[in-house]
């Protein structure tokens, strides 16, 4: 369910079709199909991602921007060619992208670096959100608590959509940060970047965007969104574990101060100080992931053979359609209602502790997510502990639907004896 | 879904759903809390330990049905035991719950005849992933009961 009008779709997407190129789908457990909706948590990976670490492995395995040799070269150009394939597919230039180990080590590296810096001084606010992961609440107080900054979240409606209003009214000179998930992981909101980057920059704040579940299923474009930083973790787009990805605007990039220090980062080195190198490897101290990057790279190949749009249709049909069937089970809560939504639906079930869904719907092959979601402040808004989460992806099928539903059935069953 | 209805025994359910003991002790000799980071269930432990002996125990917290039975069986069946059986007792009750109960059929009986009515948590070893879920009550019994005695000693 998307906020923008559909366009004319040229092929409706075939779930079905796309499986054939995920090696992962070919497994049971548990004597049953497997039925993977838990893409949130981590994407299934496409085969050609999987030739192209091996590849790495078997027939380059050099370091990059260090030897003379012909494989270290090799991997040099992959390797900066991979960056600028990712830059074209999130709408910036090579320069602006940083490779990290995951969202959550991009995340890490703003709040270290420019969020110090802009909040150092004491009196400074951060401006989070009530939808956010951990991994976008922790690193702001670990630097709020160094910087004597205050984080004050930006609070949800029933419904789970971002108070605007109440980011217009609370931002102020002191907002030195606003930072906010581009979708929930939870409950897949969408949220309007423009307008909180708009909202941020007219009071001279810093817009971060943790855009972990967006990538995966919103053509991003960071130009138009407006937004400073943007950080993604590669594992949920269907890359490797240990990979993600840090867009910054760059004239940011340059006045920033370096994270970690090491081998790459520098310009020169004597015993008591350095210089650094220009950004992006100001930000990548040490060997980066160079296989995972390989193996990314293909995953932009093969992504570029997607049509998003017809992907997002079919998406949302299948959400859909897991959100209605859901409800319509007696004892069946399922959690928010977003305007614009993609990609998972968050339930609970009366009687039943997520766990023990969890568990249930493991035994008929479902795997989805039962726990906080490492989103403990959005649990004790909705008020319980923990919730069950069902995520799709781009080679769900109706089927999988059918088995969740069937799974929570058996569980309803199970503990109504 | 044999390996469910093995894992979701009557006992554990009704113990889901009525735990007993689901209170505070007043005084106890000891408490601790018990609490899975990946779920976030959390349950307090209180015990009562005289010269050796557990004379009251008790618990509350939020958890699933494994975790919150295994609590509420734990409780009935440990009260009147020495410290020294208690601890046996998890040790047995966990190498169960792990699978590591000795394959011998009539030594692995002998196991499970020994742990009473814990023996309803045998299917949790084919759920590796719900062992933590088994034992969360037990770690902070053991805690507790520790910490009791610290405190004694320390007194
Ligand atoms: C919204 C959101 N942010 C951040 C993260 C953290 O990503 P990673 O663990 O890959 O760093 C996740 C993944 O769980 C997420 O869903």
């Amino acid at each position: 369910m998307r906020d923008r009008v559909p366009a004319v779709v040229t092929a409706p997407w075939s779930g079905e079709r796309v499986r054939a190129d995920f090696p992962m789908l070919a497994r049971v457990t548990r004597g049953n199909r497997l039925a993977y909706l838990d893409s949130a948590a981590t994407a299934l990976k496409p085969q050609a991602m999987l030739d192209a670490v091996s590849d790495y492995y078997r027939n380059v395995s050099a370091n990059v921007a260090r030897g003379v040799h012909t494989p270290s070269q090799e991997a040099t150009e992959r390797f900066e060619e991979v960056r600028s394939a990712a830059a074209v597919f999130l709408g910036a230039s090579a320069g602006e992208i940083v490779f990290t180990a995951g969202t959550t080590a991009s995340l890490n590296l703003v709040a270290q670096t420019i969020g110090r810096l802009r909040l150092e001084g004491g009196g400074a606010e951060i401006l989070v959100s009530e939808l956010e992961h951990h991994s976008n609440l922790v690193p702001w107080q670990l630097v709020a608590q160094a910087t004597n900054a205050t984080i004050r979240a930006i609070p949800i409606d029933d419904g789970g959509d971002l108070d605007l209003d109440w980011l217009a009214r609370n931002r102020s000179e002191r907002t030195r940060v606003v930072a906010v998930c581009h979708v929930s992981n939870v409950l897949g909101t969408v949220n309007p970047i423009r307008r909180i980057a708009d909202l941020a920059h007219e009071v001279g704040a810093v817009c971060v965007v943790d855009g972990a579940q967006g990538a995966p299923h919103l053509p991003v474009d960071v130009v138009a969104l407006g937004c400073d930083f943007y950080a993604v973790s590669v594992h949920k787009l269907f890359g490797p574990t240990g990979l993600g990805l840090l867009y910054g605007r760059r004239a940011l990039l340059e006045g920033m101060p370096p994270w970690q220090g090491g081998g790459g980062m520098i310009g020169s080195v004597s015993i008591e100080r350095s210089t650094y190198a220009p950004p992006p490897a100001r930000f990548e101290a040490g060997t980066p992931p160079i296989a995972e990057v390989y193996g990314l790279g293909a995953v932009l190949e093969y992504l570029g053979t997607w049509d998003w749009e017809a992907l997002g249709h079919f998406e949302d049909r299948l959400v859909e359609l897991a959100r209605s069937e859901l409800r319509a089970l007696p004892g069946v809560t399922v959690f928010g209602a977003p305007r614009a939504r993609v990609g998972v639906v968050t339930f609970g079930v009366a009687g039943v502790h997520p766990h023990d869904v969890g568990t249930a719907l493991d035994a008929g092959g479902v795997c989805v997510r039962a726990g906080h979601h490492c989103a403990q402040p959005l649990m004790a808004k909705l008020g319980v502990a923990s919730t069950v989460r069902a995520s799709f992806g781009p080679y769900s099928t109706e089927g999988d639907v059918v088995a969740l539903l069937a799974g929570v059935r058996r569980a309803q069953k199970v503990f109504g004896r | 879904m044999s390996d469910l209805d093995d894992l979701y025994q009557t006992l554990i359910l009704d113990h889901n759903r009525a735990p007993r003991n689901f209170r505070q002790i007043g005084s106890p000799s000891g408490h601790a809390e018990g609490r899975n980071p990946l779920c976030g269930d959390t349950f307090d432990v209180w015990v009562s330990v005289a010269e050796g002996v557990v004379t009251d125990v008790a618990f509350l917290g939020q958890g699933c049905a494994i975790s919150k039975a295994s609590a509420s069986m734990m409780t009935t069946i440990i009260k009147g035991k020495s410290v020294d059986e208690v601890r046996r007792l998890f040790e047995r009750f966990h190498q169960m719950v792990t699978g590591r109960a000795p394959a011998d059929d009539g030594e692995k009986s002998a196991v499970r005849k020994s742990l009473g009515c814990l023996s309803a948590f045998a299917g949790v070893a084919a759920f590796p992933i719900r062992v933590k879920c088994a034992t969360l009550a037990w770690h902070a019994l053991m805690k507790a009961v520790d910490e009791g005695a610290e405190r004694a000693k320390g007194v």
